[in-house]
């Protein structure tokens, strides 16, 4: 067997690898559960890791390799822990779903299960996927693998982790507000949000519908697309999902000649740190070099997106999450007095401070005479948004911007203020807002931690924004190096001395 | 401006107990977080229609057949607490 780099060895190749006879499937699981034990203790990407799963049904996948033969069989991954998993405890990262054992799988899951790939486990994540640095976990902290004293970014942050930290050939996550990318970016990894109703929700637990969706976190745009390829179409079991208009297409671009990218000065507003902005402008340079024409184009109604979502997002969740009432599943919390006493108590124990506040926002904004003033002027609002982009998109291809205005902070920091928290996400929620497909992919370090790049296209343009991601990854040439070093020792060490 | 009476109140339609301290503290939390949605109020929405799902889709029907659902083995396997093949909830009061 030839030795893998876990760090650096992508989809394409090991596919290629196992194809040739030069890798088995079970030595290829190997790679990742040994890398899982050697860096896990430290970055605590998983919530479960499903060693024997992994190590039974890689050497099923060799021993069958005729039956079980297709494009991503033996290919080992992550999954979030809000897709739920037939046998497989799912919690969403809640205390309030502990013990939950589903009976059944998500279309996703069950697709690429239908293509054999290889479950290594299920990823952490904050509590339900609300939050932006998986630090609303009510079991763990996961660390950033490029710095440990920084978060990974959230909510997707287990899975983001776990893909930079080697730990992971790619893996699933869930996109809400930013819930992929900005993880990504702060991983320095790829991670696609596709159109809504691209991929089916069917067993993602529902955090808010009309913006949650499924997509792939990577270590290469190719592999983004090849994952995306497997997960996307009409699903009966989701009335909201849809079949493409075109094949999801594996990406080979060079150049950019001819693209039209538009610049939103707006999203430069929203406080940008300088070391990011450097890269993309960078990266910006870049686009001309490869043959694109960079515009300014105008989003005016961007500043209005975050308050938006921060009424929509919680009134769907305070809907959703009325279900965890300690009767069917999950947790019932003891000595109650009678029905009411048992749901108060359940709920009040069952979730953690970040999802109380946000089904607390949603009830309020639902309640009779503030329906108008909050819900029903977010929703008309979130039209303005949709709007912006039509008129951008009938001027450019494709919309570009930094993924998140920070690079990874300090775990910590940021918990004490969930206003702060919540701006993390001010330049990936319009596209959720319109529905619309994004690409984070890493684009050079600031002060030795990962930028992401943002790309948003129209409704159902992932092809064109693979193919522009693959080029533009290309000239970049991004060096995925986590150094798995902890800023707060050295910090220590050198008060030391 | 919410205060801490209209947190209570929330809180019971939420079905959400809060204990005292938490009801402070969410009250403040709320203040700041509405405060911020309140941006909002500085556009003109009244002729802009609300946008409730991105799709143009609209009344998905499916053949209405009968089909195989889950088990009452597989529905109780997660309840917290199971009498006679129906899940058990304390006395309503």
């Amino acid at each position: 067997m030839t030795a893998l780099d876990p760090l650096r060895l992508t989809a394409k190749v090991a596919k290629r690898l196992l194809v040739d006879g030069r890798v088995s499937s079970a030595e290829l699981a190997k790679v990742y559960l040994d890398q899982i034990a050697a860096v896990e203790p430290r970055v605590q990407a998983f919530i479960l890791v499903t060693y024997d799963n992994a190590a039974k049904y890689s050497t099923k996948v060799d021993r069958e390799m005729q039956a079980m033969r297709g494009p991503l069989a033996g290919l080992p991954i992550a999954i979030k822990d809000n897709m739920v998993t037939e046998g497989v405890v799912t919690t969403c990262a809640s205390r309030i779903l502990r013990n939950y054992m589903p009976i059944y799988t998500a279309t996703a899951v069950r697709q690429v299960w239908d293509d054999h790939v290889v479950m290594l486990g299920k990823t952490n994540m904050d509590e339900f996927a609300m939050g932006s640095s998986t630090e609303n976990s009510s079991f763990q902290i996961t660390r950033n693998p490029w710095d440990l004293a920084t978060v990974p970014g959230g909510s997707s942050g287990g899975s983001a982790a776990a893909v930079a930290a080697g730990e992971a050939l790619w893996a699933l996550g869930s996109d809400t507000g930013g819930s992929i990318r900005q993880p990504a970016a702060l991983c320095g990894v790829v991670g696609m949000k596709p159109t809504y109703g691209a991929v089916s929700r069917y067993g993602l637990i529902a955090f808010a519908s009309s913006l949650d969706q499924i997509g792939p976190l990577a270590r290469s745009v190719y592999d983004c697309a090849l994952l995306l390829q497997h997960i996307v179409g009409r699903d009966p079991m989701d009335s909201t999902s849809v079949d493409l208009p075109e094949p999801i297409a594996l990406p080979d671009a060079q150049r950019l000649d001819g693209l039209r990218v538009g610049i939103p000065p707006e999203y430069m507003a929203a406080g940008i740190e300088p070391g990011v902005r450097a890269r993309f402008d960078e990266t910006v340079a870049r686009i001309e070099e490869l043959g694109g024409v960079c515009r300014e184009i105008s989003l005016p109604h961007t500043e209005y997106a975050l308050p938006a979502y921060y009424i929509i997002a919680p009134a769907e969740a305070s809907a959703n999450l009325a279900r965890f009432d300690g009767v069917r599943y999950g947790f019932r919390a003891e000595g109650a007095t009678d029905l009411l006493d048992m749901y108060e108590r359940t709920r009040g124990e069952g979730f953690g401070p970040e999802v109380k506040r946000r089904i607390m926002i949603g009830t309020y904004a639902l309640s009779a005479g503030y329906y108008d003033a909050y819900y029903g002027r977010a929703q008309r609002v979130r039209t303005l948004v949709r709007r912006d982009f039509e008129r951008a998109f009938a001027e450019v291809d494709l919309i570009a911007s930094p993924t998140s205005p920070t690079v990874a902070f300090a775990a910590g920091s940021r918990t004490g203020d969930p206003l702060a928290m919540y701006m993390c996400d001010v330049c990936t929620i319009p596209a959720n807002l319109a529905g619309l497909p994004a690409i984070s992919i890493p684009c050079g370090l600031s002060d030795g931690l990962p930028v992401g790049f943002q790309l948003i296209g129209p409704a159902f343009s992932e092809n064109r924004i693979l193919q522009a991601a693959h080029a533009l990854e290309g000239a970049i040439g991004f060096e995925p190096a986590p150094a798995f070093r902890d800023s707060r020792q050295l910090g220590a060490a050198v008060e030391a001395q | 401006m919410i205060g801490e009476d209209d947190v209570r109140y929330v809180a019971k339609l939420a079905r959400l107990r809060l204990e005292r301290g938490e009801v402070e503290r969410m009250t403040g939390e709320l203040a700041k977080i509405l405060g911020h949605i309140d941006k909002m109020s500085e556009l003109d929405t009244a002729d802009v229609p609300p946008t409730a799902h991105v799709l143009d889709v609209v009344n998905v029907m499916r053949p209405d057949k009968v089909r195989p659902g889950i088990s009452r083995e597989e529905a109780l396997r997660n309840a917290p607490a199971v009498s006679s093949d129906s899940f058990r909830v304390p006395r309503m009061s």
